[in-house]
């Protein structure tokens, strides 16, 4: 234990990690599961596998996933322009990035919703074409998918900084094409920064409320996500029935993470023995 | 050193007796259509508290979701009046916390109600689609605007407008059920709160018609200006009650129960019922009320104790999980 540490005082500083996880994340969560517990088995299980809770599920995990694969494909388009090019107003464009972290949620609802609803720019096109988008699953996704944007350019983004131009040109002198340069030089090194903001930008997604009840319509068994099942338990003044479903979603979501931190340790194992 | 410790006893007994003489501040918890309604009120009430006792009031105002804010107060949050949308969130305040008794209703006029309101249609210029009755919003193609009843009280008072009238038109509480199910099939969106469903209305154009509060309407209208909307009056609505009430154990707290007390007292008195009924509030005093008939067309107007035996047991029955409403919507 005699190795230099740029942080003295191990004991000290596990001890504060310790503490502050205890006080801001451990508690309040087992606040939350004592507070369920308090149904009983047999309640508990009648609330969170009821059908409408089910399909609740289904919709809240789906949207966000599908928002989190979306932002997961256009977020690395996005930060390799970023990163790759230069362009005149560049920098307006790397801080729009960070506009849905600023923006209060509700307002980023209403602002899809004016624009994906029946009169809306977007909306009275997309609906004479035949497509929903407003009050349907769609616009769940494009509320979710607009809130979790920066997730996962802001993670990409760095190591894409950090890989030197000089390893293309290598990878392109060896007689390796443009396709090839990507699958096998680029991506493998851009993996776990895609694979964080990925898990990041879908944790986000399955706790928002705020936007996706004005876009959503709120329709049981067919646009109603967990958050607002858990709202509407409130609404009844049925705090244990909330926070039921709040451990639902929180052994869903830790389950998902833990899958795609799985997948990240795995795809580091593979890159540092390949 | 006599003369310093003389400043020092000085400089603490000021220190010590001014909490004493601070303005007192009374804190006011409401829910969201109120707030022109207190701001105009408050405003009132402070002048006429500084001239009868010369002491200068601090009135602090909060607004949000009707359920949101009873739970604030359920929480901790020390509101010495509340002046909410349902007798049934203050209950849950009475039965949580146990800091007002059980029958506060009983404690003020109109079951504490200093003024009401009730639900009226708001449709588009001109009545397109000629809607004149409960009974035109159930035909096929009709859009009904109408928030979700499990997460807004407003919501909830359209709701049992509608019941009434089936009830009473139909005689039986299957024919009720049967109505408001095919009511609510007519709703394409349904939105958190009242405030969202006027958006839905008025903004995205959504719907043909909006079930509302009488004052919302007012207010949507004179402040979209008239010719864009009408109101539509039906012939049966629900009396809504917005009660109010002292929370005393936090007043005595405070040491403000006079001034909460005097605070719902004076909203009963014609002055405080002019400015309700300015704010498009139905006033419950018969003189005012006379002075304003022109905004408030009689309607036939039923109560949810007559109707549904009080609000507990309207709560219990249709909105609760399992209750009336949910068996509208079915998985598929």
């Amino acid at each position: 234990m005699s190795r230099n540490r740029v942080i003295p005082g191990f004991g000290l500083s596990l001890g504060y990690a310790t503490l502050y996880t205890s006080l801001i994340v451990f508690i309040p969560l087992a606040a939350l599961a004592a507070s369920g517990i308090s149904l009983g088995a047999e309640t508990f299980w009648a609330v969170v596998s009821h059908p409408q809770a089910v399909a609740s599920y289904t919709l809240s995990f789906g949207a966000s996933l599908v928002a989190a694969l979306i932002n997961l494909i256009f977020g690395l388009l996005v930060a390799w322009v970023l990163v790759r090019y230069t362009f005149p107003g560049k920098r307006i464009a790397d801080a729009l990035v960070d506009l849905p972290f600023a923006l209060p949620t509700a307002v980023a609802g209403i602002a899809l919703t004016a624009l994906y609803g029946r009169n809306g720019w977007f909306g009275q096109h997309l609906e004479s074409w035949g497509f929903k988008v407003a009050y349907a699953p769609a616009g769940i996704v494009v509320a979710l998918t607009f809130i979790g944007l920066p997730f996962v350019v802001r993670t990409v983004q760095p190591v894409l900084e950090g890989l030197e131009r000089e390893l293309e040109e290598a990878a392109a002198s060896l007689g390796a094409n443009r396709w090839q340069t990507f699958r096998r030089v680029l991506l493998p090194a851009l993996v776990p920064a895609l694979l964080t903001g990925f898990a990041l930008s879908f944790a986000r997604a399955v706790g928002e409320y705020g936007s996706v009840v004005f876009i959503s319509g709120n329709m049981p068994y067919r646009t109603e996500i967990t958050p607002l099942l858990i709202y509407s338990k409130l609404e009844q003044y049925d705090y244990a029935g909330a926070s039921a479903l709040g451990m639902m979603m929180l052994v869903f979501s830790f389950v998902l993470l833990l899958a795609i931190n799985g997948l990240q340790y795995w795809s580091l194992r593979r890159r540092g023995g390949g | 050193m006599k003369f310093t410790r003389f400043f020092v006893v000085a400089a603490l007994g000021l220190a010590l007796s001014s909490p004493a003489l601070a303005d007192r501040e009374i804190l006011n918890v409401s829910y969201d259509p109120t707030r022109e309604l207190y701001e105009a009120f408050n405003k009132d009430f402070i002048k006429h508290w500084q001239e009868e006792t010369g002491e200068t009031l601090v009135v602090r105002q909060s607004h949000g979701g009707a359920g949101k804010q009873t739970r604030a107060v359920i929480d901790g949050l020390e509101a010495d009046v509340v002046t909410l949308a349902l007798a049934y969130d203050i209950d849950a305040i009475a039965e949580k916390t146990g800091k007002i008794p059980a029958d506060w209703q009983k404690r003020l006029p109109n079951n504490s109600a200093p003024y009401t309101s009730t639900i009226v249609f708001l449709v588009r210029k001109g009545n397109p689609k000629g809607l004149t009755d409960w009974d035109d919003l159930v035909k096929p193609g009709i859009e009904v605007i109408t928030p979700n009843p499990k997460t807004s009280g407003g919501a909830r008072w359209n709701y049992l407008a509608a019941w009434a009238y089936a009830k009473q038109k139909y005689g039986s509480e299957d024919a009720a059920r049967d109505f408001i199910t095919k009511l609510y099939q007519q709703v394409p969106v349904l939105d958190s709160g009242a405030r969202g469903a006027t958006t839905t209305f008025v903004q995205r154009g959504i719907g043909d018609v909006l079930l509302a509060w009488e004052n919302e309407a007012l207010l949507a209208i004179n402040e979209l200006g008239k010719g864009e909307f009408e109101i539509v009056v039906p012939s049966v609505s629900i009396l809504a009650e917005p009660p109010v009430t002292v929370i005393d154990k936090n007043a005595e707290k405070h040491g403000t129960t006079d001034v909460a007390k005097a605070y719902l007292a004076y909203l009963y008195t014609p002055v405080g019922q002019k400015l309700a009924a300015e704010n498009y509030y139905r006033p419950t005093d018969p003189e005012v009320a006379r002075e304003y008939a022109d905004l408030f067309p009689e309607v036939n107007l039923i109560t949810v104790d007559s109707a549904f035996g009080g609000w507990r047991e309207a709560q219990k029955t249709h909105f609760n999980d399992g209750g009336v409403f949910d068996h509208i919507y079915q998985p598929r």
